[in-house]
């Protein structure tokens, strides 16, 4: 055969092939059609976490650098949202603030939402005494007001990144196990799961290979939901002075700094980490809502 | 219904049992030793023998087993009994009694605010959907889910100092002496407080009274020629209103942590501040009580939530 002809003969498929996208691709378009602001959530989201992996690049100023001409400058000018108390560029430390807090909210969610989740079926699917003693326990968890069961485990724990995202971590872990396991237990009785209960498959494989890709949608939706939380939470803890250390940069801290100078002198300082703050709890809120709508039905409006 | 409430309580007790091992395991586990933190005084300026050491952990009674020692708490607990201050060894009862009563102001008004002003405004927008109303209430309440209550509380006072050069009087004034003064103080933390819940509380009205609205007995209503009003709240919103109780319920619960946000910026001083100073001064007692008391607070008013719901709504009692 003529290389021509291979290529002549090949040419349906390849055109085939441009038509179609890869799978991901045609999924984020599709999402995108049908899910405007869900897809505008995930860009500020998707935004947000390039401006954190790139911050040492685009950041104008060293954010640790004090300048002493420099201090309370209002925005404009060399410093194009103004200066902090030492006179350290506002533009650059909430670029670097991306960082922590995508950081944070990310890696709290992906361990927190796994655990919880993890937990969750094995709870629903042993059932039994260790179903109760794990509900109580997430009972007890969730009877803790957010905030108060984090300034308590700060405080056990000492002020750091890694701490924040402990302490996220167990605030998200019964929250998930408890909504993670009731639709653990209705799928438990589906007819599929009797089947391979009946030709014998050991309940590892079970839960593994049919439970939890089940559950697969719960728990992404779940994710995007939480992460607003982490946000907010990490940023309300940091600016109470236990969550991350202050001389780190991140919104919750700049605003603990904001808040303690005399705020009248530089009003800008207190409303720029916190626009920050609500932009990235705006998107994930706008992108959970979408996916909630779109992976399950049965959810919505809850 | 008698066995809906027995059943509610069964889950009840053995929480609150899991919720005071649970306080009491997390003060265990904080770092340093609170006879060292008072002999050594705040800044570690101070000197002691081994003797005193020894004298003052007995005197505390953290020489003794853990389990002696959570016995003893729960054995003092029942009887009213929450300790002295390792701080200044004053009963935390009394510091409690002279500042819940603060916190629980902020959270009733903050509550009340919410609903207030969160019902009406998700009605009209529900009847008035996807009208210019409908669609600044949307604005509203998503942006209102997404700011931080403590960044809101900032920017209240900063408004309030830029544009009205006033901030609210500093030294507190009591609810029952002094109530102009009183109000003055807390209906900016209030407001600051329920913001974030008017947003929530709307969004969930508007789409039960659009759920509702789409109801045949509604239609029934409206077809028999009663006028729009009484189809909208009578027939509607009753009916729709059921969930907006158990939410409404379940926040008043989740204010305490906001709490905490909203006294440090306004400095009320309520349970909230309480605890922050108390946690800097590692003043395990005062700490333990306020962690404790609020879970249980959650853990009540959430059984209150579950119990109304079940009163109000039959399916729920024999779901």
């Amino acid at each position: 055969m003529l290389p021509e002809q291979r290529i002549e003969e090949a040419l349906p498929t390849i055109a085939r092939g441009w038509r179609r996208a890869p799978a991901p691709v045609r999924a984020v378009i599709d999402f995108s059609r049908r899910k405007p602001m869900g897809a505008a959530g995930g860009g500020i989201v998707a935004v947000l976490v390039l401006i954190a992996l790139v911050a040492p690049l685009i950041a104008p100023h060293d954010p640790y650098k004090p300048d002493a001409g420099a201090i309370y400058a209002p925005p404009g000018g060399q410093y194009l949202l103004g200066a902090d108390e030492t006179g350290r560029d506002v533009l650059s430390r909430l670029i670097y603030g991306a960082r922590v807090s995508m950081w944070v909210g990310i890696v709290s969610v992906l361990v927190g939402i796994s655990i919880g989740a993890v937990l969750g079926i094995v709870s629903a699917y042993v059932g039994g005494k260790f179903d109760l003693i794990t509900q109580r326990l997430v009972d007890a968890l969730l009877a803790f007001p957010v905030i108060i069961l984090g300034l308590g485990i700060m405080s056990v724990l000492g002020a750091s990144v890694n701490n924040v995202i402990m302490a996220l971590i167990i605030i998200m872990v019964p929250r998930t196990a408890r909504t993670v396991r009731s639709q653990a237990l209705s799928i438990k009785e589906f007819d599929y799961v009797l089947a391979a209960q009946a030709v014998g498959a050991a309940p590892v494989r079970i839960v593994f290979r049919h439970i939890m890709p089940n559950i697969f949608a719960t728990c992404i939706i779940l994710s995007t939901i939480t992460l607003g939380l982490a946000i907010t939470t990490e940023a309300s803890l940091s600016f109470l002075g236990v969550g991350v250390p202050p001389d780190v940069p991140t919104w919750g801290t700049m605003l603990r700094a904001a808040a303690d100078a005399f705020i009248s002198v530089s009003p800008s300082l207190a409303v720029f980490p916190g626009v920050a703050i609500a932009l990235a709890v705006f998107g994930a809120n706008l992108l959970g809502d979408a996916m909630r709508d779109v992976l399950d039905p049965k959810l919505r409006g809850r | 219904m008698r066995e809906y409430i027995l059943k509610r309580l069964a889950l009840f007790i053995p929480t609150i049992v899991l919720v005071t091992i649970m306080v009491f395991a997390m003060m265990r586990i904080l770092p340093g030793d609170p006879a060292l933190l008072i002999l050594l005084g705040e800044e570690g300026e101070g000197s002691y023998t081994q003797e005193e050491l020894d004298n003052l952990r007995h005197q505390l009674g953290t020489d003794r087993p853990i389990i002696v020692q959570y016995g003893k708490w729960v054995w003092d607990l029942l009887r009213g009994d929450f300790g002295e201050s390792i701080w200044d060894g004053t009963p935390v009862k009394n510091e409690l009694r002279d500042r819940l009563p603060v916190t629980l102001q902020l959270a009733v008004m903050a509550i009340v605010i919410s609903v207030v002003i969160a019902v009406p405004l998700g009605v009209v927008s529900a009847i008035r959907q996807d009208t210019w109303i409908d669609h600044v209430t949307k604005i509203f309440t998503i942006t209102g889910v997404a700011a931080p209550t403590f960044w809101i509380g900032i920017l209240v006072i900063v408004g309030l100092a830029l544009w009205f050069k006033w901030l609210p009087p500093l030294d507190f004034a009591n609810l029952w002496t002094d109530p102009v003064t009183n109000a003055k103080q807390m209906i900016f933390p209030a407001l600051a407080l329920g913001y974030h819940d008017i947003a929530f509380i709307a969004r969930l009205t508007r789409s039960a009274m659009l759920e509702v609205l789409r109801e045949d007995y509604v239609r029934t209503a409206r077809s028999k020629g009663l006028r729009e009003w009484i189809v909208v709240f009578r027939h509607a919103l009753k009916n729709a209103l059921l969930p907006v109780i158990t939410v409404a319920g379940l926040q008043f619960g989740a204010l305490m942590g906001g709490v905490v946000l909203i006294e440090a910026i306004f400095l009320v001083p309520g349970t909230g501040t309480l605890l922050l100073d108390s946690l800097h001064r590692r003043d395990y007692a005062m700490i333990q009580a306020i962690i404790l008391l609020a879970a249980v607070f959650v853990l009540t008013i959430n059984m209150i939530v579950d119990l109304l719901y079940g009163w109000l709504d039959p399916r729920v009692r024999y779901g």
